[in-house]
């Protein structure tokens, strides 16, 4: 479900500016690490440290993009890729920076201990808690895009961005507050992903990839497919793990291929 | 080329061999490094800045290379074997992955070689047997140069690989200057700038698409089969994407649809990794710093600058 979260940033930042960002993985790592600092270290409510870390990453999402995304719209796809890759290098090492480069496990908050019984069999809280919350943010994601004026003018410039420039929607505003809204739903699933999770320098690098794997196999700029793909995608790490361990990261990739070549806009692509 | 140009080259090749006569080990490893990274990222360059397909996988090539390489010397003391099988393998990779890779372009491509290159990866992290999984193969030897039996060379001591790394990739560069230069390379940047003309003339992409794909595959598992002698180790890291992303960094550092872009690049990359080392361990932030600021401002590379901006001024009188 963390990764459905980082997924769905990565899907409306693709589908809406058209920009494969693959520094959202590093939004993902910061908000991991902001939620650990203010719950972990600081001691502050668990709710508290969430909203604030989400903040935290939507200030330094507006920054990205105010100040080097929108300058990238318009060209060529490797020079997008690269300099999204050089602000993974800076996040990376900033991180290592401020908080060291080992591994971190957070507490995990009192009131999420224990199992409860699922269908006869014992279930950890917390982790019936992630599925809630990533179905919840999926509905609200729905009726947002679907629903709202917002969201109109989002699929608007999304499907033409000249039309819906020349019919007065402020594109460079609304495009800052999509990629501000992305940075903050990857944050919430690193910050979710915390007590459960370690907290290391690499965790943006490896997560970003499976974002791609999951935004692929459900086409790019794809919500619905992103949802389902992440599904796909846990499902098949867990099984993977349980039945052949050498080969579990292997199948992934050999789905995405796969998908990649026999229908390349992806399962739920038009 | 004009007379210069040549004057030039050549001052560098001389400069090159007799390099090891006057500095130490350290300058000496890290020369090499900068060839191997120069062979691959020329190999990678011939798919982006020639036919204008993004490889993300390339890494996995390397690996191929990397790995090929290692595991016939650690049977066969030869370093020639080695090299050869080392890019070959990395060409039969790049053929057979190619061939499923280039039917698309564009951001598809892109993800497609990313995946095959993720795959490379996992195997060499997981399938132990082969690969010793995630602490690679570890003691190769640093083989005499030759045919067992017919002649060897010795190779052990760090100026003679280094001379070793410098024929070889000399040659490898010559030869990729030819390819470009050829009816082969026109055809190639012809299919970049529009593939649809090039096809009305009877010509198949595909095909065309599938041998740069196989010759930059070729390149990657020859550079790759140079460095586990030189670290006496192979790791999976080196299949990770992260790993592909260094010669597109360096290409677009000294500049896509130039030749020498990619050597250029190559050398500052390191040459700012060591200069930037040696005041604080974090030298990434500074390099992704200067990557992003380069692709703001001067998108062309460094090979473009200088030829556009400065050359002009100092043809000024």
């Amino acid at each position: 479900m963390y990764l459905w979260l980082l997924s769905a940033g990565l899907t409306l930042v693709f589908g809406v500016l058209g920009v494969l960002n693959f520094a959202q993985g590093s939004l993902f790592m910061l908000g991991a690490y902001a939620t650990f600092t203010l719950y972990g270290k600081l001691g502050l409510n668990f709710w508290l440290s969430i909203i604030l870390s989400l903040i935290c990453v939507g200030v330094i999402g507006a920054v990205l993009e105010r100040f080097f995304l929108r300058r990238i719209y318009d060209i060529d796809l490797p020079y997008q890729l690269i300099l999204t890759f050089g602000f993974i290098l800076v996040f990376d090492d900033l991180v290592k920076m401020v908080w060291g480069g080992v591994a971190m496990i957070p507490p995990m908050p009192r009131f999420f201990e224990g199992n409860i019984p699922v269908f006869g069999r014992p279930f950890p809280i917390y982790n019936l808690f992630i599925s809630f919350a990533g179905l919840a943010v999926a509905l609200v994601l729905w009726l947002i895009l679907e629903k709202t004026w917002w969201g109109r003018m989002i699929r608007a410039s999304a499907s033409d961005r000249e039309m819906a420039s020349a019919i007065g929607i402020n594109i460079p505003m609304l495009f800052t507050t999509v990629f501000v809204f992305a940075a903050m739903l990857t944050a919430l699933g690193g910050a979710l992903g915390t007590p459960v999770r370690v907290v290391a320098p690499g965790i943006g690098t490896a997560m970003i990839i499976q974002a791609f794997v999951i935004t692929v196999i459900g086409g790019l700029g794809n919500l619905k497919g992103a949802f389902v793909g992440a599904l796909i995608v846990g499902i098949l790490t867990s099984y993977g793990i349980l039945l052949f361990p050498i080969f579990e990261l292997f199948i992934i990739f050999v789905v995405m291929a796969v998908v990649l070549m026999v229908k390349p806009e992806g399962l739920f692509g038009k | 080329m004009t007379k210069l140009k040549l004057l030039l080259l050549a001052a560098l090749i001389v400069f090159l061999i007799c390099l090891p006569s006057f500095t130490g080990k350290y300058l000496l490893y890290m020369t090499i490094q900068i060839l191997i990274l120069s062979v691959f990222a020329l190999g990678f360059n011939l798919l982006l800045g020639y036919t204008g397909l993004l490889s993300f996988g390339q890494a996995g090539f390397f690996a191929v290379g990397a790995y090929a390489c290692a595991k016939i010397l650690l049977v066969i003391p030869s370093l020639l074997i080695g090299t050869v099988a080392g890019a070959a393998m990395g060409g039969i990779a790049a053929l057979i992955l190619g061939y499923l890779c280039v039917r698309h372009s564009r951001i598809y491509f892109s993800m497609l070689t990313l995946s095959f290159g993720m795959m490379i990866y996992s195997l060499a992290w997981k399938w132990r047997e082969v690969t010793g999984g995630d602490d690679g193969l570890v003691g190769i030897p640093r083989a005499p140069f030759g045919i067992p039996g017919v002649f060897s060379i010795d190779m052990s001591s760090m100026g003679r690989y280094y001379y070793f790394v410098l024929i070889i990739s000399l040659i490898a560069i010559f030869i990729l200057y030819r390819i470009i230069n050829s009816p082969f390379g026109l055809t190639l940047k012809g299919i970049r700038d529009s593939e649809n003309r090039v096809a009305f003339a009877g010509i198949s992409i595909r095909n065309y698409r599938l041998l740069s794909f196989t010759i930059a595959g070729l390149y990657a598992g020859l550079a790759g089969s140079l460095l586990p002698p030189l670290e006496n180790t192979v790791t999976p890291p080196l299949a990770h994407w992260t790993h592909s992303a260094e010669p597109v960094m360096v290409t677009l550092l000294g500049g896509i649809h130039t030749f020498s872009g990619p050597i250029v690049g190559s050398v500052i990359f390191y040459l700012l990794k060591d200069i930037i080392v040696r005041v604080t361990q974090y030298w990434l932030i500074w390099f992704g710093a200067i990557v992003v600021f380069l692709v703001l401002v001067f998108r062309g590379g460094i090979v473009v600058f200088f030829s556009d901006r400065i050359m002009p001024l100092l043809k000024r009188p």
